[in-house]
């Protein structure tokens, strides 16, 4: 057992969101920044799946009840054990009654907490995310508030002294402190729609995160896009990453907890492995699009996951088999 | 392959269009909604639905969205696929379930029910008249858990989304949109305008199938009363 000792109704248990679910009009849900919960795990010894939270509200405390494994990744946060300061990015060794605090970010805008076994909250419709828009899955289907006492599955694996520091996160760093953030995108079915200014101002001028950006989507706020002539859409499934623009002309991207279908025309859609690069993009920070093509895309993933598999291996204390 | 000569062409060619790099949507050229379309989409969408190739999909008004692992499959062997499918369509059952809601018009829900009417250039029990008099049939599931976009809007009605989304728009809320018309099943951003509201649960993650509508059900709206 873990006991919440601070308030956040965006305090979330995420795992790696629900699976073949969008036929009923289930959005994937899960970590915004899901190989930041995926390394957590690991560093934990846990299934890059098990669930744990998705701090949104900061300072975060919590206090332990049995003798547990901790690992807190994604936003750069100080954490403290006891007061004492921790290190993310590791594998901490927590004694019962001991409280670790998570202070607000210095970078990025989600921590990431795993515990070792994982958060033991029911599985609905294959997974335990929280679907705060729906209201079902993770803690009772809401954020965690003071008090609330969340179970942990039964660990396995002792391995404290653990770290990591992807590279991919140091660049990331490096570009947040000058408030920039790049995703890749790829041209999405109206994008030829748009006139050739609209298109040119997309991919060349930055957009800023407004104060509108939740786990749906995120508004931002730059040049104005317009499309040729007006466009009426039928309603069509949308992908998390898609970047939409409604006709007052200012771009909205999908996100975890996005509608799976939408009618506004679609300008391009964010790669599936740069959306952790917006989940920690914080409002004010200037969004760049850099175009690429399907095939682009792909080598990208490839890349994404090869980089993750490698992590991996690192952190895995599986015997060889 | 020689037999694949002779088949006649559908009469909505597919467009296929990527959404990242492990999405395709599906879209038949038809401008405007097609019933007999729709239906070719239910039986590819079920056609597809136990293709181990296929992760998600997303039934949509008239389009498919077809998601799958790009570092298993191709897009190019996805599109060959779904053309391959669309060439044969399953039959589908006849007999659709007819699902009644009942509607309290008007009132706060209802923020835009007169300008509907004065954009319609009827008055507002007319608007309402002709909304509940129409049936609908669910075009698909989507957008929020249990949504069904309902077709059959009667055209006099039809109104383009808004500009710009509300940030909220309560559970129950009956709303239209374009040409087609819903009612909002969770408290979600919509782009669609307000007539009225109904206690009708649309998705309840308890039930065996949470989803209160399905594709091909028809529906009913029912007065139950008119708010002023």
């Amino acid at each position: 057992m873990i006991e919440v000792l601070s308030g956040g109704a965006l305090n979330l248990v995420q795992d790696l969101g629900r699976s073949g679910c969008m036929a009923m009009g289930v959005s994937r849900s899960g970590a915004m920044d899901a190989p930041a919960l995926m390394i957590a795990n690991w560093l934990v010894g846990n299934q890059e799946n098990a669930a744990g939270l998705e701090v949104n509200i900061f300072p975060f405390r919590f206090k332990a009840e049995r003798e547990l494994l901790v690992s807190c990744t994604g936003a750069h946060c100080a954490l403290s054990v006891d007061g004492h300061p921790v290190p993310s990015w590791t594998c901490l060794e927590i004694r019962p009654g001991q409280q670790v605090v998570v202070e607000r970010p210095r970078l990025g805008v989600r921590a990431y907490l795993a515990f070792s076994g994982g958060v033991d909250a029911p599985v609905q419709l294959g997974s335990r995310a929280t679907d705060l828009k729906a209201g079902f899955g993770g803690h009772e289907g809401r954020g965690l508030n003071r008090g609330d006492r969340l179970r942990l599955l039964p660990q396995c694996l002792s391995l404290p002294g653990r770290a990591i520091l992807p590279l991919e996160r140091v660049q990331y760093a490096e570009a947040m402190r000058g408030q920039q953030v790049t995703v890749r995108a790829i041209a999405a079915a109206q994008a030829d729609d748009f006139s050739s200014t609209s298109l040119d101002a997309f991919y060349s001028t930055p957009y800023e995160v407004t104060p509108q950006a939740n786990r749906v989507g995120y508004r931002l706020q730059g040049q104005p896009l317009q499309t040729i002539r007006p466009i009426e859409l039928l309603s069509h499934g949308i992908a998390p990453g898609t970047v939409q623009v409604p006709p007052a002309g200012q771009p909205i991207v999908q996100l975890a907890e996005a509608n799976t279908c939408g009618g506004y025309p679609k300008i391009a859609t964010v790669l599936d492995c740069d959306l952790w690069r917006l989940a920690q993009a914080g409002v004010g920070c200037r969004v760049h699009f850099k175009p690429v093509t399907v095939a682009e895309g792909i080598e990208a993933l490839a890349q994404h996951r090869a980089a993750l598999a490698n992590i991996h291996r690192h952190l895995d204390v599986s015997p060889p088999a | 392959m020689r037999d694949i000569d002779i088949i006649e062409t559908p009469a909505a060619e597919l467009l296929f269009s990527p959404s990242g790099c492990g999405a395709v949507l599906v879209d038949s050229s038809q401008p405007v909604f097609s019933p007999s379309v729709q239906r070719k989409f239910f039986s590819l969408a079920r056609a597809l639905e136990t293709d181990q190739q296929i992760s998600e999909l997303v039934l949509g008004v008239n389009n498919l969205l077809v998601m799958f692992d790009p570092l298993v499959s191709s897009p190019s062997t996805i599109e060959q696929l779904i053309q391959s499918l669309w060439l044969y369509p399953d039959a589908l059952p006849s007999t659709p379930r007819v699902m009644e809601i009942p509607v309290s018009y008007g009132g706060e829900a209802a923020q835009d029910l007169a300008m509907l009417a004065e954009h319609a250039g009827v008055s507002i029990d007319q608007w309402i008249e002709c909304h509940s008099n129409a049936t609908y049939e669910v075009a698909c599931v989507g957008s929020m858990p249990g949504f069904a976009y309902l077709s059959g809007l009667p055209a006099e009605l039809a109104k383009p989304r808004r500009a710009s989304p509300r940030a909220q728009l309560a559970k129950g809320t009956v709303i239209i949109g374009g040409a087609q018309a819903g009612v909002m099943p969770c408290t979600a951003p919509s782009g669609w305008h307000a007539i009225g509201r109904t206690d009708v649960d649309l998705f309840d993650i308890q039930r065996q199938q949470p989803c209160l509508l399905l594709p091909g059900d028809q529906v009913r709206f029912l007065v139950r009363e008119v708010a002023s």
